[in-house]
């Protein structure tokens, strides 16, 4: 609730290891409110949260040291070089061989030669890479992207999502992300949930809900529940 | 509570203070052109008096002392105006940083840079002025205790503000020496202030310590117990503003401003 607001409202959903999960909708329709609840930094007024195992409310230092994120509206800051800026958020995130795994994150994101180059002088897609590198240091057990690859050019974009799913197939990690990009979730996604008024009105295979709701692509189908959820809630 | 994480914020401080003539001047600048400027003062004072009373002691040492707290407040919120300007705050807070680690990575950052000013004011004031803190005896030592825990206590409770109010509410934070300043009696004794504003002295914990500080220059005693107060009240203050600070901060993430602030959209 925001005041008297109804934001999301009884959305329930889950992310497994090695899983990256899809999570779309229309603007508003309580894609970033639901981040910010899983990153605790907004309390829901009503509902659990547990990230590997650890309940955010009852324990939040812990629940919070086995996530990470990324996202557009909150670059890392620009006065602080890359070098820095890893190195401060991987003490604070308890990073073991902090200086091994820095070196590790700056070479799978190409950013070894702007490890002493100042964020703020970056372009906007080489801001986005060290942003996902610092959302890698920890190896999360549960990595937020809000539209990681939203400022990227395809060339980059496609590389990040390489890298993305390389972290969820190897490691323990799952993945929550939201896109607008109807093509890239197709491809990165193993599952969708559709979120519409904070509800989940669709969840499945991104390749294979077009075709089992009588659309095209995913992006009719995504067009379609902006326009008349009320449809698709009733089917 | 991991002191590593507290360590973080403060090597953050450092290295923007390393890379930034900027943030390392201020350091210096204002306190060396304060204590420069009741230096002369405090010597013209000493020609025109004809009973042989020392100034340097008592109103540049005053200076100096107040200048310390000051730089502790300010420590603190420097620090934290860092995480504003940078839009850091959704970075820190959802991460595993707890509340107490933050304030006390702020309390750290602050400890070096006060201690960086105090060093530097003494350094003038004694080569150019002639002032000794030995002069003061053992008072010293509770006297710069009990400012800096009001200067910490008062820091926090500014950034609480902040917090709460928006990037725009930081023009309150500045002043705020300013305003206590002639509650605290740190040129002049309590007598001479007005009753109402004596009143008002006796819940600002620096009063006591001036009033200590001219007593024991003048030739008196220290008097322990009026000290132990400020030093009882500032630790009082101390925990009202964390807990001040962590209303604020449990509101911001109760309504959702934590999330919104690095787009600035509280003012």
């Amino acid at each position: 609730m925001y005041g008297d607001n109804i934001a999301v409202n009884d959305v329930s959903f889950e992310v497994t290891s090695n899983e990256i999960v899809g999570l779309l909708g229309p603007n508003g329709a309580g894609k970033t409110t639901t981040i910010n609840m899983v990153l605790g930094v907004l309390e829901p007024s009503a509902g659990d949260i547990s990230i590997a195992g650890v309940g955010l409310a009852q324990n939040r230092s812990t629940a919070l040291g086995c996530t990470n994120f990324a996202a557009v509206y909150a670059q890392l800051p620009g006065n602080l070089t890359v070098y820095q800026n890893l190195r401060v958020f991987g003490l604070i995130y308890g990073v073991k061989r902090l200086a091994t795994r820095i070196d590790e994150v700056l070479q799978e994101f190409d950013l070894t030669r702007f490890r002493n180059t100042k964020c703020g002088v970056l372009s906007s897609g080489e801001q986005t890479r060290v942003s996902l590198a610092k959302a890698m240091l920890n190896r999360p057990r549960l990595l937020l992207l809000d539209e990681p690859t939203a400022s990227l050019d395809p060339s980059t974009a496609q590389e990040v999502r390489a890298h993305i799913r390389k972290f969820a197939t190897s490691g323990s990690g799952g993945v929550l992300w939201t896109s607008h990009n109807m093509y890239e979730v197709q491809e990165v996604c193993d599952r969708v949930l559709f979120l519409s008024r904070g509800k989940i009105l669709l969840e499945g295979d991104p390749r294979r809900l077009p075709e089992e709701h009588g659309k095209a692509s995913l992006e009719d189908l995504f067009i379609a529940v902006a326009r008349e959820p009320l449809s698709l809630e009733v089917s | 509570m991991s002191l590593q994480r507290s360590a973080a914020i403060m090597l953050r401080q450092f290295y923007l203070m390393r890379g930034s003539a900027a943030r390392v001047v201020p350091l210096f600048a204002w306190v060396g052109v304060d204590i420069v400027l009741w230096g002369f003062m405090s010597r013209y004072l000493n020609g025109l008096t004809t009973a042989g009373l020392n100034f340097v002691p008592t109103l540049l040492g005053a200076v100096l002392l107040w200048d310390f707290f000051t730089r502790v407040m300010q420590g603190v919120t420097m620090t934290f105006f860092e995480d504003v300007w940078s839009r850091n705050f959704l970075n820190l807070f959802a991460s595993p940083l707890r509340l107490s680690e933050y304030l006390a990575g702020l309390v750290m950052s602050s400890v070096v840079t006060s201690l960086v000013g105090l060093v530097f004011m003494l350094i003038i004031a004694s080569v150019a002025f002639g002032l000794s803190f030995f002069s003061y005896g053992v008072v010293l030592i509770p006297a710069l205790l009990v400012l800096f825990l009001f200067g910490i206590a008062l820091g926090i409770a500014a950034t609480g503000m902040v917090l709460r109010l928006g990037p725009a509410s930081e023009w309150f934070v500045w002043p705020i020496p300013a305003l206590i300043a002639p509650f605290a009696a740190v040129y002049y004794p309590l007598t001479t202030l007005p009753r109402w504003m004596q009143y008002v002295s006796r819940i600002i914990p620096p009063s006591y310590v001036f009033q200590n500080i001219r007593s024991v220059v003048y030739g008196g005693t220290v008097s322990w117990g009026p000290l132990v107060l400020g030093a009882v009240l500032a630790l009082v203050y101390l925990v009202m503003a964390s807990w001040f600070f962590s209303r604020m901060y449990r509101h911001g993430v109760r309504t959702g401003l934590i999330a919104r602030y690095s787009s600035e959209t509280l003012n």
